[in-house]
């Protein structure tokens, strides 16, 4: 699948705590959360973001809590993919879990706000359409390559479920 | 085989390696009051009917509570009403106290366990010897219902301490200069141990902030091998069976002299932005905050007391201590550490995360600065955007509170 979008820059370590501040955590709908996507970073950032948004990020994203309220803040904010230099572990899992692409990108993408960005989900090939840069994300593993597949672990869990 | 791999293989049923990826049998699982209502929408959006085994899985409500809010009561609510249908260990409010203290103390997690916790310092109880690691709610909705958990095996970093420690140096120095060398992403995916002379010496308290904070480094967990000091802190608290695993081999061994290390700060705003005590004492406070997951036990109380008391704190702090379990709390009013707390002018709270995560009781107005026994210090994490977090061990924090700014306890003794 391709994907196709904004850039939205962010820098290195971005923790939860500004992902979305623990404030919102009592809420666990994404579209409410959504409404706050960033605002620890940036108090105007939720105003900045468009749907269908790619959110390019440093180093050691999503440290910190293991709030999933931070992956579903990015996707109910309708961000549609997030690259980054390297993922926090338990971000990493939780975004898998919950459906929200991401790719590891070895080195990072370069990209400034509102550069066009296009990923191939499959082949794991970013581009900055608009500084003309390729990119490869390094690929998951085969079990993980399943769950994304499915739409994530609910989708995962129900197959196993239900046989 | 490294002492991570030799549990996950238990676990799995066969022998695994680092960097595979395996689905593993969990011993426990737990959710927070922020963690557990996601974890409870996602197992129902599973079509999931029944948990795998309600006694092997543990709601506690320590985040938002006493409840701050209509929200936090109705989250709690759903909690409460999930854990009794499903019949899952429920710690209220006045019984139980913050997740990661309260579960090794009741010795609901034993050495040899795998533990995943919808809660980041679920790694605390690596200080036990099991591998425990920090999950989000949809893992903690699968592991409900399965008891099973995906996993990727991984690389372990060992760290061997060693010399003798300064006066008013403890685990909570020993791992903020752990931080501080490696940096937030230094052992990112991987096992931390803590090892060596200087660890076989600390206290279960120490060995537990130490393994608390392995999350801060990006680790998956925080282990320390199994000794005389764990087994006469587990021999009275375990009730089942439970399996000593001792340790292997490392990928990666770094060695450190603690002979010279001070008391460490970690400054805004990240928990690897640590400096000595003595490059601080400039920088004047305006709260205080003593509890956490990372040191809020009984031995951390004591430390604190020893420093505050007979004496003032300063008239522009506000010292707040939060015992971590209501049984901590009473034994330190036994012990009379709440009235030294109380006569220096602290304000003592029930056991709750609280202020750690800037929820309630002690939240930071803009441009205010306290110094914290808490774990993390990133931008707002207290409180305001622009409110500063220094991160220090209780002795520290003592000081600091008398003084109205970082000081080393050695300056009001």
């Amino acid at each position: 699948m391709k994907l196709r979008g904004r850039a939205l820059v962010v820098g290195d370590d971005i923790d939860t705590d500004q992902i979305i501040p623990a404030v919102y955590l009592t809420s666990t709908d994404p579209v409410e959360l959504g409404k706050h996507c960033l605002e620890g970073y940036a108090e105007d950032f939720p105003s900045r973001i468009r749907q269908g948004d790619i959110l390019v990020a440093g180093d050691n994203f999503g440290c910190g809590s293991s709030r999933e309220h931070a992956p579903w803040a990015i996707k109910g904010a309708g961000i549609q993919c997030v690259i980054a230099k390297s993922f926090a572990r338990i971000f990493y899992r939780n975004a898998i879990n919950i459906g929200l692409p991401i790719l590891e990108c070895p080195g990072g993408l370069p990209a400034e706000d509102g550069d066009e960005i296009e990923v191939d989900l499959d082949s794991g090939i970013i581009r900055n359409l608009t500084k003309n840069i390729e990119k490869s994300a390094e690929p998951f593993p085969d079990f993980l390559q399943e769950i994304i597949q499915a739409g994530g672990l609910v989708e995962y869990a129900r197959r196993r479920i239900n046989g | 085989m490294t002492l991570t791999e030799k549990i996950i293989s238990q676990k799995v049923g066969r022998e695994v390696h680092a960097d595979e990826i395996v689905m593993a049998r969990v011993d426990l699982v737990l959710a927070n009051d922020i963690t557990a209502p996601l974890a409870i929408k996602e197992f129902q959006k599973m079509g999931a009917k029944r948990v795998f085994d309600g006694q092997r899985i543990v709601f506690i409500p320590d985040h938002y509570t006493p409840c701050k809010d209509v929200q936090s009561a109705e989250n709690v609510r759903l909690m409460r009403e999930f854990a009794k249908e499903q019949d899952i260990i429920f710690y209220e409010i006045g019984r139980g106290g913050i997740e990661h203290t309260l579960l090794p103390d009741e010795g609901l997690v034993l050495p040899g366990d795998l533990v995943v916790g919808a809660d980041s310092h679920t790694c605390t109880y690596g200080a036990i010897t099991a591998f425990a690691t920090g999950v989000g709610s949809t893992d903690a909705a699968f592991a409900m219902a399965f008891g099973e958990i995906w996993l990727r095996v991984p690389r372990t970093m060992r760290f061997v301490y060693k010399g003798y420690l300064r006066p008013w140096v403890g685990g909570k120095d020993l791992i903020l200069y752990t931080i501080g060398k490696i940096g937030v992403e230094g052992a990112r995916y991987k096992a931390m141990e803590f090892t060596g002379e200087v660890i076989s010496r600390l206290t279960m308290a120490d060995r537990f902030t130490m393994t608390n904070m392995a999350i801060e480094a990006g680790a998956k967990t925080g282990l320390i091998p199994f000794d005389a000091v764990t087994l006469k802190y587990i021999q009275p608290r375990a009730q089942r069976e439970y399996k000593v695993f001792e340790l292997g081999k490392a990928d990666e061994i770094i060695e450190i002299d603690c002979s010279q290390i001070e008391p460490q700060v970690a400054c805004p705003y990240s928990p690897a932005n640590v400096k000595s005590v003595w490059e601080l004492t400039h920088i004047s406070i305006n709260q205080v905050v003593i509890g956490s997951c990372t040191n809020g036990r009984l031995e951390d109380l004591r430390e604190a007391a020893r420093v505050l008391k007979g004496k003032k704190i300063h008239p522009n702090v506000r010292l707040i201590v939060i015992p971590a379990t209501h049984k901590i709390w009473e034994d330190a009013l036994r012990d009379g550490l709440l009235e030294i707390f109380s006569s220096a002018g602290a304000v003592i709270s029930p056991p709750t995360c609280g202020p750690c995560l800037g929820g309630h009781m002690g939240v930071l107005g803009k441009g205010e600065r306290a110094v914290a026994t808490t774990n993390r210090n990133f931008p707002g994490r207290m409180g305001h955007r622009e409110s500063e977090v220094y991160l220090a061990s209780p002795a520290v924090a003592a000081a600091s509170a008398i003084m109205g700014r970082i000081a080393h306890p050695e300056e009001v003794l």
